[in-house]
């Protein structure tokens, strides 16, 4: 009579599982496989279209087009800002808003 | 080494059939534990392949895009800053891009309308997005309409739909002619919404940025390096509801499982006691413990994993859909490429797996040393 | 077997509430005999019956278990002796709930890391022994005292020990219980194993299978008092 053992009947559940874990990784490296042309396709298209922005906000301008956003957005008063939660506190201001516009700016001289 | 692995082994035999005596707390815990690796994991797993996707895709975007601002409000291109523009030495290439946004009444959606330079669109048609035309249910030939900010109606026939799979970058795009879209916004010709740059040296993008700024003092050029890095820290670990929603679900399984681990009961204690007193050492009752800690953590953890990586990869994030949504009403469909940083797998791994075998084994170090005649002295 | 010389054992040491439940005990245990400890309770029987069984050390005064001194080993040498010398027999059985009859049979072997299905197989060949194979999966809180006290016996058992420490085995059963339990006592006996047991019920010291009985009070030995 076979009699299953607690410990036996864990480490195959365990070792299944390790299995299936592992499984994700090759899953993953054959996805990448698969959707590479759809990536070269997305790429295309941003450079055709000269798009600047993932379409993932579109409640307003400056979440639709985040790097566009002008320094005087409502949404920049304050990263957390929750007029339009949760975007607003999903993602933090541009990053050209924090250092490199301002050195920009600094660099700029009035003309006359 | 066999014995020591048996003896493992018969350790183990106990944990499990002690644990399957309280069958429902501990399948309980063993839920709980698993659904907030899945948050957890969830969260990682998107957010990194997003953050790559976008480094990928947006490679494509613009070297420089040259905004103009009046009065702290981005403005139109006035007719000769073009032209000035591609004077300035190192710039390559030059165009005007148009495009704007326009709201939607009838799903009350917020569409970008945009003219592209390189693309024959033919007067009175449209190519739309897909996101768009699912929320609107357009189809190649139908007609739509729109109303113009000032006020007259325009009417166009869709002549294609841009492909699913590119809706990440193209759900809401309104693709017209540059005559309809003058037209319809009322723009004279000469003007442009902002202007792509390309540049011949690229490492002489900072240099043609900041001579920009120094010539036409009320622009602002937005370079391609600050998209990539404005989409490499978005969704950062740092911000906002992300980190504020996982926080409180590791406190609070922390709490829970602190007080299932620490608060060992008399009727615990008790058989502590039995296992020394019937022969079984102290180091034996906490290598009991350890398994259980470890074993629980383990399942929790990879079952967790798989399933956030289905989830993310195979199920395109579904869960995440309404957070990342908000209150727009365009949501684009897209799967993710399944870019996984092992790094972050082992570090998930180790804060997960590691604090709860800790909790499990702190407060049984005090119990295991109990006298084993406590037993007769009970 | 056993010698005991001069064994002393005080709880709560030097502190306000100190009582020494055992005062100079000086016992000589022979191989392969029934030995019982009789007193009225808090006379030290059961304090003696768990340094005789290396549950707990004496506060001084010497053990001597087949001429070897276990009084000064630490714990972990002393878990060793136990697990291969001792089988236990406790008042309240002391199974572990929730668990099957024979898992709670096999416990004591855990440690040893031996063969599971060899160890399997002794502990239904026990618990067979003991009428008790068509209750092996069941568990142990849904088992007569009866039946409970039979599984704990099998339980002291599984590692063959030479020695099996039994306290008050017979305070939570019936007569006929009692009776049963003296009958496998004697079975024991018989295979050579030596019995050191406590017991205040006349049905077990009066008994015929008891060799010797030790009369005990305030943590001495007295003569018999009958």
């Amino acid at each position: 009579m076979v009699i299953a053992r607690p410990s036996h009947l864990v480490f195959t559940a365990l070792l299944c599982a390790t299995g299936v874990f592992a499984a994700t990784f090759a899953d993953a490296a054959w996805l990448r496989h698969r959707r590479a042309d759809v990536m070269t396709q997305k790429r295309d298209l941003v450079a055709r279209l000269q798009l600047t922005d993932l379409c993932l906000f579109t409640e307003a301008r400056y979440t639709r087009h985040l790097s566009q956003a002008d320094l005087h957005s409502a949404f920049q008063d304050h990263p957390l800002g929750l007029e339009h939660f949760p975007s607003g506190s999903l993602v933090p201001p541009p990053a050209h808003l924090m250092v490199p516009h301002e050195a920009l700016d600094r660099k700029t001289e009035v003309p006359d | 080494m066999k014995l020591w692995i048996e003896k493992q082994k018969y350790l183990i035999d106990f944990t499990l059939s002690s644990l399957a005596r309280r069958k429902a707390k501990n399948v309980g815990l063993l839920l709980v534990y698993t659904l907030i690796v899945f948050l957890l994991a969830s969260v990682m797993l998107f957010t990194h392949a997003l953050r790559h996707e976008a480094a990928h895709v947006l490679d494509g975007a613009p070297e420089v895009v040259l905004q103009r601002m009046v009065a702290g409000r981005h403005d139109l291109i006035p007719p000769g800053t073009l032209e000035r523009v591609g004077r300035i030495r190192g710039v390559q290439k030059k165009e005007g891009r148009l495009w704007g946004y326009y709201y939607d009444p009838v799903v009350k959606a917020n569409y970008t309308f945009m003219a592209p330079s390189n693309e024959s669109i033919s007067s009175g048609t449209l190519v739309v997005g897909a996101g768009l035309a699912r929320a609107r249910g357009l189809a190649v030939g139908n007609a739509i309409s729109f109303r113009s900010y000032s006020g007259k109606l325009f009417g166009f026939t869709i002549a294609r739909i841009l492909a699913q799979e590119s809706e990440l970058v193209s759900a809401d795009l309104v693709l017209m002619s540059e005559d309809d879209f003058r037209g319809f916004f009322e723009i004279a010709p000469g003007y442009f919404t902002d202007i792509a740059l390309s540049v011949v040296n690229p490492q002489e993008v900072r240099n043609v940025a900041t001579k920009l700024s120094l010539q036409f003092p009320d622009s602002r050029p937005i370079l391609r390096d600050e998209i990539l890095r404005t989409y490499e820290s978005i969704f950062n670990w740092r911000e906002g509801i992300v980190l504020a929603l996982a926080s409180l679900s590791i406190l609070a399984f922390a709490i829970f499982a602190w007080e299932k681990a620490s608060g060992l009961s008399a009727e615990e204690k008790r058989e502590i006691g039995i296992l020394k007193a019937i022969g079984w050492e102290t180091g034996d009752v906490i290598k009991m413990k350890f398994w259980e800690g470890a074993l629980v953590s383990l399942a929790a953890f990879l079952i967790g994993y798989v399933a956030a990586y289905l989830h993310v990869f195979h199920f395109s994030s579904s869960l995440f859909a309404p957070v990342l949504k908000g209150w727009a009403v365009l949501y684009p469909r897209f799967e993710l490429n399944p870019v996984i940083d092992g790094f972050q797998v082992a570090t998930l791994f180790f804060f997960t797996v590691f604090p709860y075998a800790a909790a499990t084994l702190v407060p049984i170090w005090r119990a295991a040393i109990t006298d084993p005649d406590s037993v007769m002295r009970g | 077997m056993i010698e005991l010389k001069n064994i002393c054992k005080a709880f709560n040491h030097g502190r306000d509430n100190e009582f020494h439940a055992l005062n100079g005990i000086d016992l000589h245990l022979p191989a392969q005999r029934v030995t019982a400890f009789r007193g009225p309770s808090g006379s030290g029987k059961t304090t003696l019956l768990s340094i005789v069984g290396c549950l707990s050390r004496p506060t001084s005064g010497r053990v001597r278990l087949k001429d070897r001194d276990i009084s000064g080993l630490p714990e972990r040498f002393l878990t060793d002796i136990r697990r291969q010398t001792f089988g236990f027999i406790f008042q309240q059985f002391n199974l572990i709930k929730g668990l099957s009859a024979i898992e709670n049979v096999m416990l004591p072997a855990y440690p040893l890391g031996g063969d599971w299905r060899a160890l399997r197989e002794s502990a239904e060949r026990l618990l067979g022994d003991l009428r008790l194979s068509h209750r092996r999966e069941a568990k142990v809180e849904w088992l007569s005292g009866g039946e409970q006290q039979r599984v704990a016996i099998a339980r002291a058992l599984i590692n063959d020990p030479e020695i099996v420490v039994a306290d008050e085995p017979t305070a939570n059963l019936d007569t006929a219980l009692a009776m049963e339990f003296m009958g496998i006592l004697e079975k024991l006996s018989n295979t050579g194993k030596t019995v050191i047991l406590t017991s205040h019920d006349p049905l077990v010291v009066e008994s015929s299978i008891v060799h010797r009985v030790v009369d005990m009070r305030d943590g001495r030995i007295v003569p018999p008092h009958q």
